[in-house]
């Protein structure tokens, strides 16, 4: 009866001694590997040394990643890390960006959304023929054609939460049943051409060309997030839990605003800060707040966890699934306004083509887990800029779109395969 | 001897009791007029072989699967317990064998998993995280960080991290469904010992186990179930081991009989 040993009502942490598994506990709570880290620079190495070996990476090979395929093509042509063709890409990639978003948010609840390229092609077959064809406000029907995404995703939601399709199955009659009803809303002449001045065209030639717009948003985003994290540093050092010391704050700021100010002075080198780089940082930094610092992102996280966990503690499952496919239908159809706004057209191939597997393709890159229960909206930022990168520099090396797929494809493989190991070395390392 | 849990206060009136609670599975007679008490500051172990209807019996308790016939009593009031939600309002928390924790989420983020503070619509980390060390350390639960996920802690941390969670909702009964089931040995000591700090709290605990040496070191009362009735309840302090087993087993003769040779042999010493 060893348990015995500690009946004691005292047993507090002042006297650890008395018992041997007390005793253990207390090694236990200074075990090195697992909670404590020194203070300062040497902390901070070793806890990212410890985070590399136990399989943490983050979003560190993507980093690394847009760093060797942006050398790789600066080496073979100069122009690709000029302001120009930087301006370019960013533009070209807020679209897919946009629909990898909302892609995230699926692949957190460990589902997958094959819809997402039909839904987009939908959206801009809708706005053009409420727009165009029938006289619609154009802001009206912008509007109406976002909600088409959102219900045709609230639908593939319904089907999935309720009757308990699995949402492959779901999504995948979806893009083909999308893509169908795209083809009947276009009509017989298959092409429709958009206002090259109106609102939906501006989303992707619109340039603030004022110097001071892109660094004021650089401005203002560094400042924001010093302020924000030395409020919080502030907050939790007088409750009395453990803050980051401002040495680390004003690190990070740093890191911020090195690309921060690097990409606003590539902006204002070509023609300023393109209005889609606005919006889709905007929805980044937006969603990335709904994910991780409000109660709906931490039941879209606990539900990639453990569904049977999260309805015992009172989540309604059926609800966020819903929600997180009606969003990924919103932000799907809002990514196909930006790649219709692009050509400045609806047409028959709106939608179809890579886009699909681009914008899944651009959220595992970025470090979202295939298996549910990590990402961040980030990543579909980072991911995005990689395949466009690819993309891009091919185009001006003027190498063929079949090379160009097999090499997407193996970036993807590559990132899977990191997603895979790194999960597997967390598990031996039991952090996953 | 009385050892010194026996010297503790327990309350006149129990805190929960069930009166001739009895519960039928179509032609299978799962609960017939089954007796149970708790007092404030009282372990129960709540025992019997697989199918003595031990999980229907809480079930009826945390109002998952409502009994058919029969009382339940809470602070002497006749209640109705018929929705999870009534039993967690009246102050009956439930630990459940599989967890039901979130591995991906730290430990605080789980220790608040559908009860999340918010402030202004966003998450007050900070307070959780502050109320999550404080319930952590008045419990003498010792985990690496509150900041790490699940996933990285054992099997006795993260049974330690379900009962501290069901603590929060301020409950006066709490029902753990086999918490050492599974864990090693120090583990399974670290459990029974937060399972005696429920009780110095005042609670009044439900514990469910198979394991005789875990229910002789922290229970006050030995409920025994077989065949979906009451087969005794004895006090751990006075009773052996092997007529616990026989009451769970059936084979009361056999003990008696063992007993006896027992007493006698030693006896002739």
């Amino acid at each position: 009866m060893t348990t015995d040993l500690s009946k004691d009502p005292q047993d507090t942490p002042q006297e650890p001694e008395d018992t041997p598994q007390a005793a253990a506990a207390a090694v236990t709570a200074v075990d090195p590997r697992l909670l404590v880290r020194q203070e300062g620079f040497a902390g901070y190495w070793s806890e990212f040394r410890r985070k590399l070996r136990s399989g943490e990476l983050g979003s560190l090979p993507v980093v690394v990643g847009l760093i060797i395929i942006g050398l790789v093509f600066q080496l073979r042509d100069s122009a690709f890390l000029g302001a120009e063709n930087l301006s370019n890409l960013f533009v070209t990639a807020a679209g897919t960006g946009l629909i990898a978003v909302g892609i995230v948010f699926v692949l957190i609840l460990g589902e997958i959304d094959l819809s997402v390229g039909s839904v987009s092609g939908l959206a801009a077959a809708t706005f053009a023929v409420l727009n165009v064809n029938h006289g619609m406000p154009e802001w009206l029907a912008l509007v109406v054609a976002i909600l088409s995404g959102t219900v045709v995703g609230a639908l593939h939601g319904f089907f999935f939460a309720r009757i308990g399709v699995p949402a492959f199955v779901v999504t995948l009659a979806g893009l083909l049943g999308w893509n169908g009803l795209m083809l009947q809303v276009l009509g017989s002449n298959g092409t429709i051409n958009l206002d090259d001045s109106g609102l939906v065209a501006g989303l992707t030639n619109h340039y603030f060309s004022d110097v001071a717009a892109a660094y004021g948003l650089a401005t203002l985003s560094v400042v924001a997030f010093l302020l924000v994290s030395l409020r919080d540093a502030k907050r939790r050092e007088a409750a009395g839990v453990p803050s980051r010391p401002v040495s680390e704050i004003v690190l990070r700021t740093a890191a911020l605003a090195v690309p921060a100010y690097v990409v606003a002075w590539l902006f204002n080198e070509y023609k300023g800060l393109p209005m889609a780089v606005v919006i889709f940082l905007g929805v980044v930094v937006a969603l990335d707040f709904v994910l991780r610092r409000t109660s709906y992102g931490r039941k879209v996280f606990a539900l990639g966890g453990s569904v049977e966990a999260a309805s015992r503690a009172g989540i309604n499952v059926a609800a966020v699934r819903i929600s997180v496919f009606a969003l990924s239908g919103t932000m799907a159809a809002l990514g196909g306004m930006f790649l219709a706004s692009q050509i400045n057209a609806a047409n028959q191939s709106s939608g179809a083509g890579s886009l699909l597997m681009n914008a899944i393709a651009a959220a595992v890159i970025g470090g979202t887990s295939l298996f549910g229960g990590r990402g961040k909206t980030w990543s579909a930022l980072l991911g995005v800029l990689v395949i466009q990168s690819i993309a891009s520099g091919m185009a001006l090396l003027g190498i063929a779109s079949a090379v160009q797929y097999m090499i997407t494809g193996a970036v993807l493989l590559a990132a899977v395969v990191i997603d895979s190991v790194s999960r597997r070395t967390q598990k031996t390392a039991g952090r996953a | 001897m009385k050892p010194a849990k026996e010297m503790m206060h327990v309350s006149a009136t129990p805190v929960l009791a069930l009166r001739g609670i009895s519960k039928r599975f179509g032609a299978v007679q799962a609960l017939t007029d089954v007796e149970l008490e708790i007092h404030a500051g009282e372990v129960v172990a709540l025992v019997g072989d697989n199918g003595a209807g031990k999980s229907t019996l809480v079930k009826t308790i945390a109002g998952v699967g409502p009994a058919d016939d029969g009382v339940i009593e809470w602070d002497g009031r006749p209640v109705t317990v018929d929705r999870p939600h009534a039993a967690q309002e009246l102050g009956i928390a439930t630990v459940y064998q599989d967890l039901a924790l979130c591995d991906n989420i730290d430990v605080v983020g789980n220790l608040f998993l559908g009860r999340e503070i918010v402030r202004a619509g966003v998450l007050d980390e900070v307070e959780m995280e502050r109320r999550s060390r404080e319930l952590l350390s008045t419990l003498s639960i010792r985990i690496p960080s509150v900041r790490i996920p699940i996933a990285s802690l054992s099997g006795g941390q993260r049974q330690t991290v379900a009962i501290a969670r069901s603590l929060l909702g301020e409950p006066k009964i709490v029902i753990l469904d086999e918490p050492t089931a599974a864990l090693g040995v120090e583990q399974t000591a670290q459990v029974l010992d937060l399972v005696e700090r429920l009780r110095e709290r005042g609670l009044g605990v439900i514990l469910i186990s198979h394991n005789m040496a875990d229910v002789k070191a922290v229970a006050d009362r030995v409920a025994v179930l077989r065949l979906g009735r009451n087969n005794g309840t004895f006090d751990v302090a006075t009773t052996s081991q092997e007529e616990i087993i026989s009451a769970i087993t059936g084979a009361t003769d056999n003990a008696v009989t063992r007993r006896k040779a027992r007493t006698t042999a030693e006896g002739t010493k």
